[in-house]
């Protein structure tokens, strides 16, 4: 048994230590909001939060998040600057990779105050979409950072 | 998007007299509408889509294509809602289930391809709303004692004209329920759209940002186990020998077996599936033809352009027309395999009993599914049901069957719920690509410089000979051909110009790569050769590009609007800095009509280069959704460039290399252009949206370098190795 704390909440998995995070939140947790993409950590799709950073869920095992504080894109909250940004401006189309990049755009926010909207987009290149709803991604980063902005956090 | 409904559910809620429910049928005939409140199922009446009122207010929309992330749930319910009159907030969209009724007028299946949706149900879906509002207006002047004509429908209220009496459609529609409906029920004009033309936020996006849509993967049934294949790696190999003790001596593992398709090992867990897997250790044979790899495929392609080929089309004579020119050009091009790449892997749960089947799937397709579980279970259609899910995009490939088909014969084994699931390794190897193509063409000028003759040699693997094998004319496959010809009955896929001689010859490759549609199907790769090489003559020609296709168009009123528009937000014929260029493109292909100019800079020292800008320009017909236009567009130009920059499968020992998204790399956030996306108005017959912005956008990019620096790219990927090349010739 392997205790981890998900969105606040606390579980027993009973889980090889071995197993990517990624399938112990979609298989053991249901969270199925966090996607698999690649396994390998190249596309994004399964980011979360492990203590509030940014991590490929497929690329970190059970044991390593093992008494952690693990965020998924269940545990963001809906009125998060980035969700509220991503509905305003309807970036999402077949949205199997959002949640990933959202997650990862909603980490890349928190490491400083006054984020630069270029800088965030050169860190978000390491996401694949394949609808290609970049452009739209770009407005989404901009819109997050103006809300961000408008209400202090 | 709701959970779908199934047939049973539908019927027993219209059963119990809920409200009103019209729906359509689409006929050869044409449309039939029926209003089938309460009246449960009708012998020989199979309704293509419905609303349904009911007195709580709600309105609830059952539509029958799949929603990839087009955004056609949005936009046919759009067609709906403002033909209704309703009120948008009230609304909410069910995926349809599998039914002869869906099926798509345009494409005689159901089926979410060929850019089909909202053109194949625009027309039906406009009456089926009309129908309902010409009822509840009915309804409230028989409540009134008015004539109808004192009544107005209002944003899902009746009211009176006169004075400030209003009744909600949920009030209505018990009562209208009861009444005939109207034949050809009065269609709005355009001034009165409430939704169509207009800015509405897609449906979809809540749940999708929310984390909570259910895509197939994400599919749970109670007892279901997990299977997973270990699949041949290379074309036409057979196992020889595999560990099936040791992988069922893998705690969870439950049964370990071969089909076709490769070993299967099905487990309680997808983690006890995949050690069973790597516990099976199966040899392979060398396969068909172990010495293919990417120089053997370009080798034979290239070859395949000397053999004869069937004549595709011959009109006039363009050998004559050739000897006559006073100007020939002549060029070779060549366009790789590429993948689909959905970021969500292929994937399919299916349970299969004795008394049904069911079968939940990431599917752009119903009918076809139905028919082979029908087949592979023995159980007739109706036992049949195919619950669509949300799907990582869908791009052409979830258009086949083949996940489907495997997943039926492993639950007819097991005869319990299974959900089969593909890594992604599985899906890059086994995908059913977008087919490489040779290109050769010939072209004849005039002393006017005046295009006279065309003659074109193209080679691919067949993409009709799994989807529709009768249709293989004479050696010929049409849709390998898209974007030259189309089928007999069809000019929507054909080349724009009006070309006097113009003749084409085809051959099927022989090489084992199965190959299928990937978004604008061949559109893609013969759009880059056509207007690639229309650059060429005009260059030839000492005309302008833009001039001498608008020459070369003649007659074609849609394909000119568009490219003069995009000149003219792209201000074409303005002078550019050093090192930089730009192209310009058309390509029109199901229904719409598109235009690109790209500008780029091109750096010769080392052959790389960025796409600063694209514009575009679409008359798709009547613009239903026009945000959804632009971000499908948007989107579409995106993944085109992605196989502009850097996309080819890699094979090697006569199966696929590439493996994962570390060697095949798609186009990231940062290597976009600024995209700009203009609708040109026009109520012409309606186009498809999802696919058409691809075709242009290679031939523009490589337009732009040829404006940019002289250098003429007759091959995609434009890797930085091939711009130097072409810089040398």
């Amino acid at each position: 048994m392997i205790s981890l704390s998900v969105n606040g909440k606390d579980y027993q998995v009973n889980a090889p230590g071995d197993t990517p995070l990624l399938w112990v939140l979609r298989e053991e947790l249901g969270l199925t909001g966090t996607k698999y993409g690649c396994g390998i950590g190249e596309c994004g799709s399964c980011t979360v939060h492990v203590n509030g950073k940014a991590e490929r869920s497929c690329s970190v095992s059970l044991s390593d998040v093992k008494g952690k504080k693990i965020t998924t894109i269940e545990g963001l909250p809906e009125d998060h600057p980035v969700k509220k940004a991503w509905t305003q401006e309807q970036v999402v189309q077949c949205g199997y990779c959002q949640p990933g990049v959202m997650m990862q755009l909603a980490s890349l926010l928190d490491e400083g105050p006054n984020p630069e909207a270029e800088k965030i987009i050169d860190a978000m290149d390491d996401v694949i979409c394949r609808c290609g709803t970049y452009a739209r991604m770009k407005r989404g980063i901009k819109t997050a950072i103006q809300t961000m902005r408008k209400e202090g956090k | 998007m709701e959970r779908s409904m199934t047939r049973r559910a539908f019927l027993k809620k219209s059963m119990a007299a809920t409200g009103l429910t019209i729906a359509v049928s689409v006929t050869p005939f044409g449309f039939k509408l029926l209003n089938a409140s309460g009246k449960g199922q009708i012998e020989g009446f199979e309704p293509s889509a419905w609303f349904e009122i009911t007195p709580d207010n709600r309105i609830s929309i059952t539509i029958g294509p799949s929603e990839m992330g087009q955004g056609t749930h949005t936009s046919l319910a759009m067609v709906i809602a403002d033909e209704l009159e309703a009120d948008w907030s009230l609304v909410k969209v069910h995926q349809g289930e599998a039914r002869k009724a869906f099926i798509n007028p345009i494409l005689h299946s159901q089926l979410a391809v060929a850019s089909a949706s909202v053109r194949g149900f625009y027309a039906p879906l406009r009456k089926v709303g009309a129908a309902g509002r010409a009822v509840l207006v009915k309804a409230a002047a028989a409540t009134w004692k008015v004539p109808e004509k004192d009544c107005e429908a209002i944003n899902g209220l009746v009211r009176l004209k006169k004075g400030n009496q209003s009744l909600t459609y949920g009030e209505l529609c018990l009562k209208a329920a009861k009444l005939p409906l109207p034949k050809d029920p009065r269609l709005k004009k355009e001034s009165e759209f409430r939704y169509m033309g207009k800015f509405i936020p897609r449906l979809d996006i809540p749940p999708k940002v929310s984390g909570k849509a259910v895509y197939g993967i994400d599919f749970k049934v109670p007892d279901m186990l997990f299977a997973v294949l270990d699949r041949p790696p290379a074309y036409g190999a057979k196992p020889i020998s595999f560990d099936q003790k040791a992988a069922e001596a893998v705690k969870g593992v439950k049964k370990v077996f071969p089909i076709p398709q490769g070993v299967v090992v099905c487990a309680e867990s997808l983690d006890a599936a995949w050690k069973g897997r790597d516990a099976l250790h199966v040899k392979w044979d060398k396969g068909a033809l172990p010495e293919m790899d990417n120089a053997y495929i370009e080798k034979s392609l290239m070859a395949d352009l000397d053999k004869p080929g069937s004549i595709a089309e011959n009109k006039g004579d363009a050998k004559k027309a050739l000897l006559g020119a006073a100007k020939k050009v002549n060029a070779t091009y060549f366009v790789p395999f590429v993948a689909h790449a959905n970021m969500e892997p292929m994937n399919c749960t299916a349970h299969v009993r004795k008394d049904g089947c069911d079968i939940w799937a990431p599917t752009q397709g119903q009918t076809v599914p139905q028919m082979i579980a029908s087949k592979i279970t023995g159980l007739p259609i109706e036992k049949i049901a195919v619950h669509t899910t949300y799907m990582g995009t869908g791009l052409g490939r979830r258009a086949a069957p083949d996940f489907i088909i495997e997943a039926l014969i492993i639950g007819k084994v097991l005869g319990k719920p299974v959900k089969v699931i593909w890594t992604r390794e599985e899906d890059m190897k086994h995908d059913l690509y977008r087919a490489a193509m040779s290109h050769r063409i010939e072209a004849g000028l005039d002393d006017r410089g005046r295009l006279t003759a065309w003659s074109h040699k193209a080679v691919a693997g067949s993409i009709m000979k799994d989807i529709n094998p009768k249709g293989i004319k004479n050696g010929v496959d049409i849709m390998s051909l898209w974007g030259l010809l189309d089928f007999p009955n069809s000019i929507e896929n054909r080349i724009s110009y009006d070309i006097p001689n113009f003749l084409v010859h085809f051959l099927i490759s022989d090489l084992p790569i199965p190959v299928a549609p990937w978004r604008s199907v061949q559109n893609g790769p013969n759009a880059f050769v056509i207007e690639s090489f229309m650059d060429e003559l005009a260059h030839a020609a000492g005309k302008d590009p833009l001039d001498f296709r608008l020459e070369a168009l003649k007659t074609n009123k849609r394909a000119t609007r568009v490219l003069e528009a995009v000149a003219g937000i792209a201000d074409w014929g303005k002078s550019l800095p050093k090192g930089q260029g730009r192209g310009i493109a058309q390509h029109a292909c199901f229904g719409s009509y598109l235009a690109q100019v790209a500008d780029v800079t091109v750096n010769e020292k080392d052959g790389t280069f960025k796409v600063d800008r694209v514009f575009a320009a679409v008359d798709c017909g009547p613009a239903v959704n026009p945000f959804n236009i632009k971000t499908q567009i948007e989107g579409a130009i995106v993944m085109a460039l992605s196989t502009v920059l850097r996309e080819e499968v890699m094979f090697s020992n006569g199966g696929v290399k590439s493996a994962n998204f570390d060697d095949y790399n798609p186009i990231r956030i940062t290597e976009i252009p600024d995209i700009e996306v203009h609708i040109v108005k026009n109520n012409d017959k309606i186009g498809g949206i999802g696919e058409p912005g691809v075709p242009p956008l290679a031939p523009a990019v490589g337009n732009a370098i040829f404006n940019a620096t002289g250098a003429r790219l007759r091959r995609i990927p434009m890797t930085p190795e091939r711009v130097l090349e072409a810089l040398k010739a």
